[in-house]
């Protein structure tokens, strides 16, 4: 299993630790869950062992959370960090998310959503496709190295793609040298182009290194762009089309977390392509597609049958959770929510569905 | 009236929607019944045989529901399961019915 994430679980409450497991093994990816239970034992770990996502508590005896994470973003900048915490100040979650967290949870709000944390658990884990320098949103290697040669600057670029380290010599605005995968001048240059993520670090010029490339950067930018065109025009268009899916599914589960529903099931009719699930698992958002279909076709009997007109919508209620069924012109949709969901939910949701495919 | 009898002929073919409440057993019988009796028994005991399958098919689907509300354009139906049968409340929907949540 080479690309099996590992998720390190940091709380010093050994139960939940315990159950934490438990829920992580329910994701698709199947990560592997390591557990500390403590602060020093978890950066030990994090120094022996590479990890995709560490999920942090904050309140812990001796090293607390928002120090370890403090840690942890200097001296792991790669690593995917999630706090998990009893604690509902506000003053935490926005000191955690200072520290550059890409997820706070309360554990009061674990048992409801679930399903919720899971999902966004697992697109954290899958989420190096996006490409970007850690550090410089949305900027490619191409343009942090012609920031650097146009400032003139004398510096050495150290790059880190997870257990890969580059390094690029650039003095007065030239460069000079590089080096990465045993690689070095401007065959390294290249290689370490066709890296789209990773983090970086400017550490102190180093003048007297000896000069292997002679070329101007711009020269050696365009060959390698062109390089990488001609190799990648293909793959171009199915990167392209999973970072879309990946940002529309992350924009229905803000969707979906904003309006406080515990899921959304979208059904065409039958034969007419698979439904679609948010917020619960897929068993049983089989069932429920199942269920909302032979709905359909019953309430259609009974309207035609005594001219009732067009269905506007159903809303139904067992122990466990309220339902909302929202025909719409290619599909229906089901929505649930908890039983202690309050007031005005066919307006939240019917809001939600109009925005859902926007 | 003459008139508009010779113009449009006879009146139009027009059913009013069902309002009250009807009990229903396991069956499908219905058992009692609040609405008018002018209304056409064979498309009171349609409702009754759906909406059983709508509550049956929840069962099956491992969601049995306690409650359902059905908003037709112009008709709202409501049934509560009833140990095996339901009791249906029939709402016929004007301009002037209050909005439902």
């Amino acid at each position: 299993m080479e690309n099996q994430h590992k998720i390190l679980v940091l709380d010093d409450d050994a139960d939940w630790l315990e159950l934490s497991r438990e829920m992580l093994t329910q994701l698709p990816s199947k990560p592997e869950i390591r557990t500390a239970t403590s602060g020093k034992r978890a950066l030990a770990m994090l120094d022996g062992e590479s990890f995709r996502l560490l999920i942090c508590d904050l309140k812990m005896p001796r090293i607390d959370g928002l120090q370890v994470l403090a840690i942890v973003r200097r001296r792991f900048p790669e690593l995917r960090t999630v706090v998990l915490s009893a604690l509902e100040d506000e003053d935490f979650r926005s000191r955690a998310y200072a520290l550059g967290v890409d997820m706070f949870w309360l554990k009061t709000e674990m048992q409801g959503n679930l399903q919720m944390y899971l999902e966004c658990l697992e697109s954290l884990l899958g989420r190096d496709q996006d490409g970007g320098f850690r550090g410089i949103q949305s900027k490619s290697l191409m343009d942090i190295i012609q920031m650097e040669c146009l400032t003139r600057s004398s510096s050495v670029l150290r790059i880190t793609r997870g257990s890969l380290v580059a390094r690029l010599w650039i003095q007065g605005g030239e460069l000079t040298d590089a080096e990465a995968e045993g690689a070095r001048g401007e065959a390294a240059f290249r290689r370490i182009l066709t890296w789209k993520s990773g983090t970086f670090e400017n550490l102190p010029a180093e003048p007297n290194r000896k000069r292997t490339i002679v070329k101007p950067v711009n020269a050696l930018l365009l060959e390698s762009a062109q390089a990488i065109d001609e190799s990648g025009a293909g793959a171009a268009d199915t990167s392209d089309q999973t970072v879309q899916v990946h940002r529309r599914t992350v924009w229905k589960l803000s969707l979906l977390t904003r309006a406080g529903a515990e899921f959304v099931i979208t059904v065409p009719p039958e034969g007419q392509g698979v439904h679609e699930v948010m917020g619960t698992q897929a068993q049983t958002a089989e069932q429920y597609a199942n269920w909302t279909r032979r709905t359909a076709a019953i309430i259609k009997r009974m309207g035609d049958a005594v001219d009732a007109g067009p269905l506007l919508h159903l809303d139904a209620k067992n122990q466990e959770r309220q339902l909302l069924l929202l025909p719409r012109e290619n599909k229906d949709f089901l929505v649930g929510w908890s039983l202690e969901a309050g007031e005005g939910l066919l307006e939240k949701s019917k809001k939600m569905v109009e925005q859902w495919d926007s | 009236m003459g008139l508009l009898e010779k113009i449009f002929g006879s009146r139009a073919a027009v059913t009013q929607l069902p309002s009250g409440s009807i009990t229903v057993d396991r069956a499908g019988k219905i058992v009692s019944s609040t609405v008018s009796s002018a209304y056409p028994a064979h498309l009171l005991q349609a409702v009754a045989k759906e909406v059983l399958a709508l509550l049956r098919e929840a069962r099956a689907a491992q969601m049995p529901l306690a409650e359902v509300s059905i908003h037709f354009a112009s008709l709202r139906i409501t049934a509560r399961e009833l140990r095996g049968g339901a009791i249906i409340f029939l709402f016929p929907q004007t301009a002037l019915s209050p909005a439902s949540d």
